[in-house]
């Protein structure tokens, strides 16, 4: 069975589900001879009430940072507000009735007052004051606290969590955090944040799920209880592959892509858009070896405006903060096709009008992208590449291009950066011609997809051929240590940044053909720096 | 009596920690202190009260200081709202 909610963290947990035990808190109403003796004791169970707060702060505080454990010293002020406890004291002069009922009144009193709220933060603090009252209730009570009734780890299922439940938990327990109720801003969130592991709202569960074993998707925010063999092997290879990530992070972050005799290479990232940055950041990638320029084609219903493209380009660069961002021009044509720009129709349309192809034959549609391009490399290290090129002829066209756009920008006095210029190598041609393309150019990319597919004449997209199709094959091994060997001949860097050059079986080949650059997705960045430092070379 | 008005200008608005905090700044004197949100007046020395205004950001309130020592306590409680607020 399936329920959904909504997630407040993301990741994996597998279990048995285990309903968190409340404690019992039953408040009835009673008569009372001496008010007095009875106010008196509310007075004493407050004061237990705010030192038993007093302990979770400190508890908190370890657990969950300052910030969040403020929570309980509100708390203990609340206890202490005027209004609050002369109601209770109130109650219990006037009415004569026993402290639990007149705090539990109260509570329900005050937490209908914020329940009634316009504003979500503040209906969030009816809880709260709940929270307190059923904490004098038990003190006066002299009842037991809730808690998880296992011994084993366990996803605790509740209607709802008071941010004192969670901090009383032993946290050794919990795998995950599920809840009928609850906010994405509530205290365990907050929790499941710092914990590190999923935590689920909104899951409308019945009682007897009670040591059901279940599965926690905590990015889907989905509960699957009783999962078929099927799916819990999925969910297994997942929270692996999680745990995986998880470690790498952990050991690799901020460390050299440096190989264990002493090669060090630039380990980049391939993006498809601004909002891919923030990956890039985190999975600690050197730079942007990257940008795919056709996002900003893709997604539009004509041509993006030099400006449009200049603020993507621009916030890129800042956000990389002086690290290299290689932006590829324009790549449309093939698979990729826009209304606004009919292409026509081709009968192969992979070798046909395509990238540079149709930048060279509609050079203003060029221009616009050159200038944006050059504008954004005043606000941080910007390189570009070209796409598709087949010829010595070809980087001579794009040069006087790049010429002309640049004397447009010293007469309008707009400021560009130094920018590194390099081509992809993804035919055979530009393979052959390598050499010559190397004293030409800054850098080479290889391209291993397109290179792969021209290299063996197999279409890449025909799912028949995908046997033939084998990006290993010896052919494009040799393309690419030929690339790598005449780019250095002729004095440019050399990179890979096509999928095989996440391919960690390769690795070691790419170094021992003693390739510059390796750019991945994001995601693939701390793998390959595991490998590349387990490597020795000089074996 | 002193009187002023401030703007809250925290994104959460006056949510529940420095809520708190400011409660506890105006229990440090012996002047009744007030504050007040579209007419509705509560006694800034007691939590809920204050938190039951719900004052978000972009709202105006006034804070009143009437008694003993209230020039220094609306100077005081000005520069916290200025602060945290």
């Amino acid at each position: 069975m399936e329920l959904q909610g909504k997630s407040v963290f993301g990741g994996i947990a597998i279990g048995k589900l285990s309903i968190y035990n409340k404690g019992e808190n039953v408040v009835k109403r009673t008569k009372i001879d001496d008010v007095e003796a009875e106010v008196k004791r509310f007075e004493g169970a407050k004061e237990t009430a705010k030192a038993q707060l007093k302990g979770l702060y400190e508890k908190a505080m370890k657990e969950v940072g300052e910030a969040n454990a403020q929570i309980f010293d509100v708390h203990q002020m609340m206890l202490d507000d005027l209004d609050y406890i002369e109601s209770i004291e109130n109650m219990i002069r006037s009415q004569g009735i026993n402290a639990e009922f007149a705090v539990a009144t109260t509570g329900d009193n005050f937490s209908e007052m914020f329940a009634a709220m316009d504003d979500d933060y503040m209906r969030a603090r009816a809880a709260d004051v709940k929270d307190i009252s059923n904490r004098v209730v038990s003190v006066l009570q002299g009842a037991e606290e809730g808690g998880i009734d296992s011994s084993e780890p366990v996803i605790l299922v509740a209607d709802d969590l008071a941010p004192s439940e969670t901090v009383q938990l032993d946290k050794s327990l919990v795998l995950s955090f599920v809840t009928r109720h609850g906010s994405t801003n509530s205290h365990t969130a907050i929790l499941a944040r710092t914990m590190n592991i999923p935590a689920l709202i909104g899951i409308d569960y019945s009682d007897d799920v009670n040591g059901k074993f279940a599965i926690v998707d905590g990015y889907e925010g989905k509960l699957i209880i009783e999962p078929d063999e099927e799916t819990l092997k999925v969910y297994e290879e997942k929270k692996r592959a999680d745990e995986e990530k998880a470690r790498l992070l952990l050991e690799l972050r901020g460390k050299e892509n440096v190989t264990l005799d002493g090669k060090k290479i630039n380990l980049y990232a391939n993006i498809g858009g601004v909002g891919d940055v923030a990956d890039v950041l985190k999975n600690d990638a050197g730079g942007i070896g990257l940008f795919r320029s056709e996002f900003l084609y893709l997604g539009s219903n004509d041509f993006p405006t030099e400006e449009e493209q200049f603020k993507a380009y621009r916030t890129v660069a800042e956000n990389m903060a002086g690290k290299k961002v290689i932006i590829r021009t324009l790549d449309l044509g093939a698979d990729k096709q826009v209304d606004y720009f009919s292409l026509g129709n081709e009968e192969n349309p992979a070798l046909g009008y395509r990238a540079i192809r149709i930048c060279l034959t509609q050079p203003e549609i060029f221009k616009t992208q050159l200038r944006a391009i050059f504008r954004a490399s005043y606000y941080g290290n910007i390189s570009i590449m070209y796409p598709m090129i087949i010829s010595v002829d070809e980087v001579h066209e794009i040069k006087a291009i790049v010429a002309e756009v640049k004397k447009e920008l010293d007469d309008a006095g707009i400021p560009y950066g130094n920018v590194e210029q390099g081509i992809m190598i993804e035919t055979p041609a530009a393979v052959l011609m390598s050499e010559e393309l190397g004293k030409e150019v800054d850098f080479f990319s290889i391209g291993t997809n397109d290179l792969t597919q021209y290299t063996l004449a197999c279409d890449r997209q025909n799912p028949k051929l995908e046997r033939f199709n084998d990006a290993h094959h010896p052919a494009v091994l040799k393309a690419i240590q030929m690339t790598i060997e005449n780019g250095h001949k002729g004095g440019a860097w050399v990179g890979i940044c096509g999928e095989l050059g996440a391919d960690t079986t390769l690795t070691e080949t790419f170094l021992r053909m003693g390739v510059d650059e390796l750019s991945v997705s994001p995601s693939r960045i701390l793998a390959v720096r595991e490998k590349i430092r387990t490597t020795d070379l000089s074996k | 009596m002193k009187e002023i008005t401030y703007t809250i200008t925290d994104p959460q608005g006056m949510h529940a920690r420095p809520a708190g905090l400011f409660v506890k700044e105006a229990a440090n004197f012996a002047c009744n202190v007030t504050i007040a949100k579209d007419g509705k007046e509560v006694d800034a020395k007691r939590i809920l009260g204050v938190m039951s205004l719900g004052v978000k950001q972009g709202q105006e309130i006034t804070l009143k200081c009437d008694g003993e020592n209230e020039d220094e306590a609306i100077a005081s409680l000005e520069a916290f709202l200025k602060e945290n607020l």
